[in-house]
């Protein structure tokens, strides 16, 4: 375990991340951009027939942006954080380079079969786990060969401790193996049968019990896609562009610790007033709101790193990405256990509060917080600085300005579509049919499309800032360093 | 104490494992031991209307709609009876959904006709105004698909023991029959053909005729079916 080896580390598989990330990203969201407008204008949904339709377009906007966007941003994270914090390179491992590889050609498949089957209409209609049996299988393969990345390079480090992010790194790992393997359970019918498409599967759960093991799955999907692995990235890149250590040693323990331990009940929040027991629906909204504790313990730690250095915000559009993107995880996370709070889901359930509620994490957190680890990495990686800061500059305020219009247009919505539904007159009779609150809404869905678009506008300005950073950005000699450096 | 596991990958691991483990097996692990009975009265859906429940999957529905009237007056005004747990028990996977953008369709077979349905399809603004609901003029054209529909039903049945071809209710009579393949799918078209008189598309007819089934006569047997 010798510290002052010099290690050349080895970008390939975390830039090829990193470019499929952009590229999913821009899939993902110009699909959610669509969405928005078909619901403000629904004529435009049969611009393209069968396959142009708001039910077919949303489960491809939502993986493009979960397990394209999202997960790219984490493995190219992992494969830049990783080597830096363990101080070994891939380069020394030809297996585990192989691996790597074999993980990114694998994932890179996938997601592209998950656009065309998606398209076809071939989804079992879980959320967030609509890919059938054969793509379950494929995406099993490449978690478990992430895995070994993990634990090979863990295990062949030089540096004994694991740095914060890799606690994450492996949590993510293991938790979403243990989900996703549970909640695909599927038996594939020609197989049984010997008759109809042989891509047809029947899920091995019913109802209610498929119900309580899809909302395990899917509330923790959002746990340990969106939340978890961007803390990694977060406890990586904040202190390293800003030249601050972490805040509390303590405080990321408990955080971290108690976030493992509450966040996997929280599930359940998803089915109150539903049929399954009522203990459980109480447990999920009770720990929904514990969940509180750990979520603001690493969003304060976060935020505590920037003490005494807040001035870099007016210095680094850098740490205005990551100090916004860790705001947003407090709202966010304090938004989350208010709707799960019993009388408030008895109205916010089933409103656009919800697509607001999502949206606000991830456009605020997981997007700004990746887009700023790409960033930080893409100049280290190519040897280039970025392309324009004044670019950086106007994009942050564009897409800040975008997430305001999405949430509080959303939050408008799905308040008022909850109250017109319960809404009686003097006769004891519902004052409102279901259209007269559809109809009510157009205009929220119309600011949200707006916002959604310039959201967009500002990630196309990422994309080519990132382009041209690669292609035409002033060479670097070094990798930049700042005033104060941190370890690792 | 912690420290410890920090230098120690394998154990940190377990211990992770540990952590997150603990909540699925208190939460999700004893419904399961309890399984989810079927309520008298409820019935597996028959080959044809699987075949639309999967028409249904496939276009998503279930992003905007809901099958779960919660148990409020509200709800129940405007939907019927609130949702049962065992009414779920033949319904692999749940449709639940998580987002009214339209109503909720768990009754809808009480209060809205194939006739209502097939005009709703091919241009929902003509009986709801105002709706941001695409037209599905495809589903008039496309095939539904009764061998992956015979596939499933045949799946659940010889898998889960979801009791086709069993007299459910002790009156002598077989309550949904399944059988071998050739006779469900001479059922499921003898099925269409009763949902198909009652429609106006000339060429849906026509199609019903030649024994092919498309896929909004499914859809609309089993939106039918929801009761």
């Amino acid at each position: 375990m010798q510290k002052s080896v010099h290690v050349e580390y080895d970008y390939s598989v975390a830039k090829a991340f990193a470019v499929v990330a952009i590229l999913f990203g821009i899939i993902g969201m110009s699909l959610g951009v669509v969405l928005a407008f078909q619901l403000a204008f629904p004529e435009l949904s049969n611009l393209a027939g069968e396959y142009g339709t708001f039910g077919r377009l949303r489960p491809i906007h939502t993986n493009g942006v979960t397990f394209g966007f999202t997960l790219s941003g984490v493995f190219a994270g992992w494969y830049y954080i990783s080597q830096r914090v363990l101080k070994v390179s891939l380069k020394e491992s030809p297996f585990l380079m192989a691996i790597a590889k074999l993980h990114f050609v694998l994932y890179f498949i996938t997601i592209i079969l998950a656009v065309v089957t998606l398209f076809m209409g071939i989804t079992t209609s879980k959320e967030y786990a609509e890919l059938e049996w054969p793509l379950d299988v494929l995406v099993v393969v490449w978690w478990v060969l992430w895995g070994i990345s993990i634990f090979g390079l863990i295990g062949i480090r030089r540096e004994r401790t694991l740095y914060i992010s890799l606690w994450y790194f492996i949590a993510t790992f293991l938790a979403i193996a243990m989900l996703y393997l549970f909640n695909n359970m599927e038996v594939p019918t020609a197989l049984v049968s010997g008759y109809g498409s042989w891509i047809h599967s029947v899920s091995m759960y019913s109802g209610t019990n498929d119900a309580i093991v899809q909302w395990w799955y899917g509330h923790n999907a959002v746990a340990f896609v969106f939340t978890v692995p961007i803390i990694a990235l977060n406890y990586y890149f904040l202190p390293k562009e800003s030249g601050q250590n972490v805040y509390s040693y303590k405080l990321s323990i408990l955080a971290f610790w108690g976030l493992l331990f509450v966040y996997l009940w929280a599930g359940g929040h998803h089915l109150i007033y539903s049929t399954v027991p009522d203990w459980m629906q109480t447990m999920g909204s009770v720990m929904s709101v514990v969940l509180i504790l750990p979520s603001w313990g690493s969003a304060i730690n976060m935020l505590l790193t920037m003490k005494g250095e807040w001035q870099q915000l007016q210095t680094n559009t850098l740490i205005k990405f990551m100090v916004l993107a860790s705001t947003f995880y407090m709202l966010s996370t304090i938004e989350g256990p208010i709707q799960a709070i019993k009388s408030v889901n008895a109205i916010a359930h089933f409103t656009d509060w919800i697509p607001g509620h999502v949206h606000d994490g991830v456009l605020g957190w997981v997007v700004f917080m990746i887009m700023a680890a790409l960033f930080h990495m893409v100049p280290r990686m190519y040897k280039r600085e970025i392309y324009s800061k004044s670019l950086m500059d106007t994009q942050f305020w564009l897409q800040t300005t975008g997430i305001v219009l999405y949430f509080t247009s959303m939050w408008i919505a799905g308040i008022t579509q909850g109250m017109m539904w319960r809404a009686y007159d003097e006769y004891g009779s519902l004052v409102y049919s279901f259209i007269d609150t559809v109809i009510v809404l157009k205009p929220y869905y119309t600011i949200r499309a707006v916002g959604g678009l310039l959201y967009l506008v500002g990630f196309f300005m990422f994309a080519y800032n990132i382009y041209k950073t690669i292609k035409c950005g002033r060479v670097l000699d070094k990798e930049p360093v700042n005033a104060t450096p941190v370890a690792a | 104490m912690f420290h410890w596991f920090e230098q120690r990958p394998f154990f940190f691991a377990v211990l992770v494992f540990v952590f997150i483990s603990f909540a699925g097996i208190i939460e999700v692990i004893p419904d399961f031991a309890k399984q989810s009975r079927p309520t008298v009265g409820t019935k597996p859906y028959s080959v044809l209307e699987l075949a639309g429940r999967q028409v249904y999957i496939k276009e998503s529905c279930n992003a905007c709609h809901s099958q779960l009237v919660r148990p409020f007056k509200s709800e129940t005004d405007r939907y019927g009876m609130y949702s049962l747990s065992g009414e779920y028990a033949y319904d692999r996977p749940f449709l639940w959904g998580s987002k009214r953008t339209g109503p909720d369709l768990w009754r809808v077979g009480n209060y809205r006709t194939t006739d209502w349905h097939e005009n709703h399809m091919m241009d929902p603004a003509s009986v709801v105004p105002g709706t941001v609901m695409p037209a599905y003029p495809h589903q008039f054209e496309n095939i539904a698909d009764l061998d992956t529909a015979y596939a499933e039903a045949y799946t659940v049945k010889t898998v889960f023991a979801t009791p086709y071809d069993q007299d459910l209710n002790g009156d002598g009579k077989v309550d949904v029959e399944l059988g071998e393949y050739n006779s469900a799918i001479a059922n499921a078209k003898a099925d269409a053909a009763a949902i198909a008189a009652d429609m106006k598309n000339q060429a849906v007819k026509d199609a019903v005729t030649k024994g092919q089934i498309p896929e909004i006569v499914a859809l609309i047997a089993y939106l039918n079916s929801l009761k």
